[in-house]
């Protein structure tokens, strides 16, 4: 268990050294900045959507520490090596899994307060929102690692990322931005589940087959 | 690549795998430790395997310390990084980040790693890559005592590499 805790803790690290998780927390600010210019100071038409873009922006801040999750570790040999301690790479790919979601979530949870405000999003719909996203952030960093794996070594990988992840991240959108309605809490945290069980099993088949 | 190649490796034996560029020495290597699956025939093993491949594996923004200390966590013998470090002459470079040291102190890293682990099943690949003629005898010293030890060495390389009464495998 040691193991896969040593494997978590170095993606922390990684992730908050790098730089690695500033720049998707900034560019989700930037969005959420960006759409009171676009549709102007109506505060009741800005709350109203302030969900939706709130889930939108970090659908695609999810996008962006994508090429930093796998594919350097394919490249500098860290996945061989741990293949040859006899590390399942399914199990290697859920800590990935856990790691992310460990520096990527609260950093998205912070920014969201912020954003909330910047939206005019009513007090009281805060607090569904943060629970909406801490049930659905889990599958989104699933499928992010999933991706990652997928692209790594590709040319062209970033914009590649973004076919590959968007398309299944449309539930976790659909369910988290109408979390507000009765039933859509719980298929989001489905949906969440779905991703979190399956993409760590893709991801490490995309990491024995990039192996060949 | 090559085929009709019969190996076995009793403790204490090593072998030399050599041939051009190409003929496939490290997939061979790559093989043994079970990264890639022969495309006939089988591999066995007892015991854990060490592989040293042509990248070091070890975080470039950490001290050269502290990343071998992540791998030998989780091979679970994290004292012996300042051993290993001693035996393959870096132990004074332990507080350098790693992607300070050179491509020959990397190689020597790489090698630490390899010691530290305490496998019996040593996999190196161009492990002379890199290493001046001091190194490489100290290379060579360090494989003689993991092989007094009891220890397997399976090496690639296209470097020469003394190994007394090691077996000789031409691709």
């Amino acid at each position: 268990m040691s193991v896969y805790a040593a494997i978590v803790l170095r993606e922390l690290r990684r992730a908050w050294s790098t730089g690695g998780l500033a720049l998707p927390v900034v560019f989700f600010l930037l969005v959420a900045i960006l759409f009171p210019f676009a549709v102007g100071p109506d505060a009741a038409l800005l709350g109203r959507i302030a969900p939706g873009v709130i889930w939108a922006a970090a659908l695609l801040a999810a996008l962006l520490p994508v090429e930093r999750l796998v594919a350097p570790d394919l490249e500098s040999g860290v996945l061989d090596q741990l293949a040859v301690r006899g590390l399942p790479d399914a199990g290697v790919a859920a800590a990935k899994v856990a790691g992310h979601w460990l520096g990527f979530a609260p950093a998205l949870l912070a920014a969201t307060v912020i954003a909330s405000g910047l939206l005019q999003l009513p007090g009281e719909a805060l607090a569904p929102l943060l629970i909406a996203l801490l049930i659905g952030t889990p599958g989104l960093a699933a499928l992010g690692v999933a991706t990652a794996a997928l692209v790594a070594g590709l040319r062209g990988a970033g914009a590649l990322a973004g076919l590959v992840m968007l398309p299944f991240a449309v539930p976790l959108l659909i369910f988290g931005a109408t979390a507000g309605q009765p039933g859509a809490l719980k298929l989001l945290g489905a949906v969440s589940l779905l991703l979190v069980a399956g993409c760590p099993f893709v991801a490490g088949a995309a990491v024995r087959m990039g192996r060949g | 690549m090559f085929e009709g190649l019969d190996l076995a490796l009793a403790p204490g034996e090593a072998a030399l795998v050599t041939g051009p560029n190409g003929a496939g020495k490290s997939s061979l290597i790559r093989i043994a430790a079970g990264l890639l699956a022969p495309a006939a025939g089988s591999v066995t093993g007892e015991g854990a395997r060490a592989l040293m491949a042509e990248v070091p594996a070890l975080d470039p923004e950490l001290s050269l310390g502290a990343a071998l200390r992540f791998w030998s966590g989780i091979d679970g013998r994290r004292m012996a990084v300042g051993e290993a470090l001693a035996a393959v002459n870096l132990a004074d470079l332990a507080p350098v980040p790693v992607r300070m040291l050179s491509t020959g102190q990397r190689r020597r890293a790489a090698l630490a790693r390899v010691v530290a682990s305490a496998a019996p099943v040593w996999l190196l690949d161009e492990p002379a890559n890199g290493l001046d003629t001091g190194s490489v005898a100290l290379l060579e010293g360090l494989i003689a005592r993991h092989r007094a030890a009891g220890g397997i060495a399976l090496v690639a390389t296209h470097l020469p590499i003394a190994l007394p009464q090691a077996r000789m495998v031409a691709l």
